[in-house]
């Protein structure tokens, strides 16, 4: 039990609260139909999050959010001017930029020393989950144990703050955020802020993509975005409920990627385990699969009749 | 106020509502002006609707009908001008207004059932996070039993006809129980029954010395549903009672000539 508690406890937390917190915006990101958004976000942040590094010299929470922030906002800049200069349709502009960042990003750490912490290439594409593990638990007491816990990986209590911090968000503004999705001019004329409200979103997102930065890594984060969320839409026609199983399907993606990750090779007889992050996304991956196939609300009702 | 383009309104024939007007209005719009890209969408129009009225906002495609609206209720930016309800600022005056959108600008498949629909009209009641009590439920299902969609209070949304979209958009402006109402082509795309189930409603909204007003496609029916026009083609044409300023001759001035007069012969004119 002390080989779970040291090896898979936290990294499997940390996988769940990464899900949980990019699948509460991703809810409201897939019905405005900016479900890119987050994909986008993810691309961008690396080298946001990397000339942090490079000017701190520390992985904290703080300078990686400022750093993802201030390369969010150059994307948005490049993007304009490459839309006005080069009179490229916006769609091509995004995706030059996001690109570009990303790759700026990974050339970057490849030419930067960042042996000494956990940023590196590989953990930039697929997080580092594995490697997030708990040297000081011995039994089920540690879990009560202050000493202990101070030598949890630092990666669970940010995370645990910022989904706990996502959860109170989508609750408190549970209201002006539907209504605004929903009916952005209707919401306007009853006082709600609606471009404040999007704007919110958005950083919401952006601050979800850079913690779960830490567990699946900047590319699969957007499988966290939209497969839970896209899954759960299926499961329901009430938005309440919605959230709700892409809840649950999070914590499910996350829970058995990581499982399936470390020893569902060794089932079939192979040696090595899997990426974790990998696995997390093909899991995830799969219940959007499955959902599409046997879900109660697959058809999409309002389709079948045309809009007039 | 620049002098080129008081003798540019002037040439219009246009004014500036008096302040007088303006506080007598249900809704004064002074030199409203929007623009979307280079060309005015809507360019310097002044109204004042008259309280206790049915009105219609008329014009041809791409006259700016939906965007004076828009911008009215600060929905779409406006480049100059000044919007007034009941002589208060708009966003003083929030709770005396309900606006129902096209039916077409929202998704009809988003994940949700139509008593929380109506809900949302209630949004300024409810706020962040006050419960919705039964109270609240009761007042949502009258509106939805006045438009005659009482039995689908459960269903979701996407189950609905264009029609009982419709209706279900104007029972959520119900429940916010305004003074004014402003409707965006409440009668587009909609069956025989719906129209007339919205009339019977917009007819007892106005009995109730509310104001109504609709951008209107339909100028058959401009005589017998409204007793007051405003009719616009980016810039105002003219605004009046129907019996005076539904006229032949406006018509042709905000269509430019693009009815054909067979067209107009057909209408019930005034004068």
């Amino acid at each position: 039990m002390d080989a779970f508690l040291q090896l898979s406890l936290a990294p499997i937390l940390i996988g769940v609260l990464s899900a949980i917190a990019c699948a509460l915006p991703g809810n409201f990101l897939i019905l405005r139909r900016q479900a890119l958004i987050g994909d986008a976000i993810s691309h961008v942040v690396l080298p946001g999050i990397v000339v942090a590094f490079l000017a701190t010299g520390v992985i904290a929470a703080l300078p990686m959010l400022v750093g993802a922030a201030g390369a969010a906002l150059v994307a948005v800049v490049l993007i304009e001017t490459i839309k006005r200069v080069g009179r490229i349709e916006p769609g091509a502009a995004m995706g030059v930029v996001f690109t570009a960042m990303f790759a700026g990003g990974v050339l970057l750490l490849e030419q930067t020393d960042t042996s000494a912490v956990h940023l590196d290439v590989e953990h930039a594409l697929m997080g580092n989950l594995e490697s997030l593990i708990w040297f000081d638990a011995a039994g089920w007491g540690s879990l009560v144990d202050p000493a202990a816990l101070a030598g949890l990986p630092p990666e669970l209590p940010r995370i645990a703050v910022v989904a706990a911090v996502i959860a109170l968000l989508t609750f408190v503004f549970w209201r002006p955020l539907k209504l605004s999705t929903f009916d952005e001019g209707f919401a306007a004329t009853v006082g709600v802020p609606t471009r404040t409200i999007g704007l919110a979103l958005v950083a919401a997102s952006a601050v979800a993509a850079v913690a779960a930065f830490d567990a699946v890594g900047s590319i699969i984060v957007i499988a966290m975005f939209i497969c839970p969320p896209a899954a759960a839409r299926l499961m329901t026609n009430r938005l309440e409920a919605q959230v709700g199983w892409s809840i649950v399907f999070a914590t499910v993606s996350a829970i058995l990627g990581y499982v399936f990750a470390g020893y569902g090779p060794l089932w079939f007889g192979a040696q090595n385990a899997v990426s974790a992050a990998g696995m997390i996304a093909a899991v995830s991956g799969a219940i959007l699969a499955v959902a599409c196939l046997a879900a109660p609300h697959r058809r999409r009702i309002g389709a079948a009749q045309g809009q007039g | 106020m620049s002098a080129p383009k008081l003798e540019l309104a002037a040439k219009d024939g246009a004014r500036a509502p008096s302040p007088t007007e303006i506080a007598n209005a249900s809704l004064a719009l002074s030199e409203i002006t929007v623009s979307y890209g280079e060309k005015p969408a809507v360019f310097s129009v002044d109204a004042a609707l008259p309280r206790e009225s049915m009105v219609a906002i008329i014009g041809p495609n791409g006259a700016g009908k939906s965007t004076l609206l828009k911008a009215a209720l600060g929905i779409v930016p406006r480049l100059s001008g000044s919007v007034r309800v009941f002589g208060q600022e708009i966003e003083r005056a929030r709770d005396r207004v309900a606006y129902v959108p096209q039916r077409a600008s929202v998704d009809w498949d988003f994940p949700t059932r139509v008593i929380d629909v109506v809900l949302m009209g209630l949004y300024r009641e409810l706020g962040l996070l006050r419960f919705v009590r039964k109270a609240h439920r009761e007042r949502a299902r009258a509106c939805l039993e006045r438009v005659g969609m009482a039995d689908f209070a459960e269903r979701q949304i996407g189950q609905l006809s264009g029609g009982q979209q419709q209706r279900v958009f104007l029972a959520r402006a119900l429940a916010q129980d305004a003074d004014l109402y402003l409707l965006d082509e409440p009668f587009a795309g909609v069956d025989a029954a719906t129209e007339k189930a919205i009339i019977d409603v917009l007819h007892t909204l106005k009995a109730a010395r509310k104001t109504v007003v609709c951008v209107h496609h339909d100028l058959a029916t401009v005589v017998d549903y409204f007793d007051h026009v405003l009719l616009i083609n980016v810039r105002k044409i003219a605004e009046g009672p129907t019996a005076t300023t539904f006229t032949s001759d406006n018509l042709q001035a905000t269509y430019g000539g693009r009815l054909a007069s067979t067209h107009i012969d057909q209408l019930k004119l005034s004068s």
